[in-house]
C-alpha cells in the first residue's frame, strides 16, 4: 500500500511526531498489520512520556541566583567583580540589607564571642538564615512549597532522619518552601513561612551533639527574635521579626507537631 | 544584550534538566549549567548567526557534562546523591516515584552517547537536526543512537535483558 518501505527512522519519527501527515498515515497503517512492531512503538511512546514526567520537576524548580540571566549579564559587564567576588558582594548586601538586628555579627562586633555549640549556636545559625533568606525577595527558598515532597525527601536525606515542615496554617502562616543550609555541625533544614501581611518566619532544624534535650529559650536582637529548643537529639529554632508574645505560641505549636511526628 | 537574555532565559530550566539527567547530582549539574551560562554570555558573539541558539546552548552544557563525567569516571564510580525516594511507602505517588527512579537508573546504564540523544530528543524536544548540530554528529548517527538507546531502555524497563536474542523484529535502517 505504501510506496516507500517503513524504516526504523520512521518509527521514531512517529513517536516524536516528526512525520508529515501522509507519512504518518502510512506508518500507522503498517503498524496495524505488524503488532510486534506496534508494541515496540507503544513501548517507546510510554518511555518518552515517562522520561518527560520523571524529569519535569527539575525544570519547575526555582532557579538558583547564579542562573539569573540579569545577574550573569551584569557580571559580564563588571569583569572586576566576576565570579565568587560578585557572589560574596551580593551576600554582603543581602546580609546588610537584611532584617535588621542581627546584622553581620562576626564583622560588626568582633569582640562578641559567638556561641559555638548547643542551642545558643543553633539560635544564631537560624538567625543567620533568617537574615540572609527571609530578606531575599527573589529566591528566598530553593524548593518551593509546590515541591514539598521533594523538599522533604531532600532534607530527610541530608539530615539522615525524616524531616517534615510543621503546618502553621491555623495561625495564618503558609509554607513557602525551604532548603538545606550548612552549619559547622553539618547540614540543617530550613523552612520558611509567611502570612498575608508578608511576615516571614524561618524554622531551622538539625541534629544536636550538645544540648540534646532542652526546654525552650528565647533570644532576641532588635526586632528579630528566636525561640530555640531541642528534643531527642534534634534541635529547632523558630525566628521571626515578631515580639516574643507572638512568636512563643507559634514555637509551642511547632514543638507540639514535631513531637507528634 | 537584551536580545541575548531573551533567547537564553527561557531555555535555562531545560538546560538544568538536561544536566541533572546526565549527572544525576543536583549540585554538580547546577554548577555546570551556571558555568555553561557564563560561557554562553561571554561567547554570544562567537555563535554562528544561522545556527539555532537552542542547539548552541545545549552543545555548551553537553560538552561540559561529558568532560565532567569523564573526569569522575576516572575517579571511580559516582554515587548519585539524588535519593528522592521520599519517606514512607505505598501511596500511588510513591510507587510512581519508584518507577521513575528505575527508569532514570536504566537511563544511567546507557552509554553516554545514547543517553544524550535519547534525552535531547525525548525530553528536550530538539529536532533530529538540532541534536546533530548540538552534538556535531551526522543525522544518521543521531538516528542510530536514538534507536539503540530507546531499544535498550525499553528492554531494561521490561526486565528482559536477553530479549534482543528473543527475536524482536527490527526494521532495516535506511540512510
Amino acid at each position: 500500500m505504501s510506496t516507500r518501505p517503513v524504516t526504523e527512522d520512521d518509527l521514531h519519527g512517529l513517536v516524536d511526531r516528526r512525520l508529515d501527515a501522509s507519512r504518518q498515515a502510512e506508518v500507522e497503517a503498517y503498524l496495524a498489520l505488524h503488532p510486534e512492531v506496534a508494541a515496540r512503538v507503544a513501548g517507546y511512546r510510554l518511555q518518552r512520556a515517562a522520561l518527560r514526567e520523571a524529569l519535569a520537576p527539575v525544570a519547575e524548580e526555582p532557579l538558583p541566583p547564579g542562573m539569573a540571566i540579569g545577574r550573569l549579564v551584569a557580571a559580564r559587564r563588571r569583569p572586576a567583580l566576576a565570579g565568587w567576588r560578585a557572589a560574596a558582594a551580593a551576600l554582603l548586601m543581602l546580609g546588610l540589607g537584611g532584617a535588621g538586628g542581627w546584622g553581620l555579627h562576626g564583622l560588626a562586633a568582633p569582640a562578641v564571642q559567638e556561641p559555638t555549640q548547643g542551642i545558643a549556636a543553633l539560635s544564631q545559625q537560624a538567625a543567620d538564615s533568617y537574615a540572609v533568606y527571609a530578606s531575599d525577595r527573589e529566591r528566598p527558598v530553593e524548593l518551593r512549597a509546590s515541591s514539598r515532597a521533594e523538599l522533604v525527601a531532600w532534607a530527610s536525606e541530608r539530615l539522615g532522619r525524616p524531616v517534615t515542615p510543621p503546618d502553621l496554617s491555623a495561625a495564618g502562616y503558609r509554607l513557602m518552601g525551604g532548603r538545606v543550609v550548612p552549619t559547622p555541625q553539618g547540614p540543617a533544614a530550613m523552612f520558611m513561612f509567611d502570612n498575608d501581611h508578608g511576615t516571614r518566619l524561618v524554622l531551622l532544624t538539625r541534629g544536636m551533639a550538645v544540648d540534646r534535650d532542652t526546654s525552650m529559650a528565647h533570644h532576641a536582637r532588635g526586632a528579630v527574635g528566636a525561640f530555640t529548643w531541642s528534643s531527642e537529639g534534634n534541635g529547632y529554632s523558630l525566628v521571626g521579626a515578631l515580639p516574643a508574645t507572638a512568636l512563643h505560641p507559634l514555637a509551642d505549636e511547632v514543638r507540639r507537631q514535631m513531637r507528634k511526628a | 544584550m537584551n536580545d541575548m537574555a531573551q533567547l537564553i532565559e527561557p531555555l535555562i530550566p531545560a538546560l538544568r534538566r538536561y544536566a541533572r539527567a546526565l549527572l544525576r547530582d543536583r549540585a554538580a549539574a547546577d554548577d555546570l549549567v551556571q558555568d555553561g551560562l557564563e560561557r554562553a554570555v561571554g561567547r554570544w558573539h562567537q555563535r554562528r548567526a544561522d545556527g539555532s541558539a537552542r542547539s548552541w546552548l545545549f552543545a555548551i552544557v553537553h560538552n561540559l557534562a561529558v568532560n565532567r563525567m569523564r573526569q569522575s569516571s576516572r575517579r571511580g564510580p559516582h554515587l548519585p546523591l539524588e535519593a528522592a525516594d521520599g519517606v514512607g511507602a505505598g501511596t500511588p505517588a510513591q510507587e510512581q516515584a519508584w518507577q521513575h527512579r528505575d527508569l532514570l537508573r536504566a537511563l544511567q546504564a546507557l552509554p553516554e552517547e545514547q543517553r544524550s540523544v535519547v534525552l535531547l530528543v525525548s525530553v528536550e524536544d530538539l529536532s533530529y537536526a538540532e541534536v546533530a548540530e548540538a552534538l556535531k554528529i551526522p543525522i544518521g548517527t543521531v538516528m542510530s543512537r536514538l534507536s539503540r538507546g530507546r531499544e535498550r531502555l525499553r528492554l531494561a524497563m521490561e526486565g528482559a535483558p536477553a530479549a534482543e536474542a528473543a527475536g524482536t523484529p527490527h526494521l532495516r535502517r535506511v540512510k
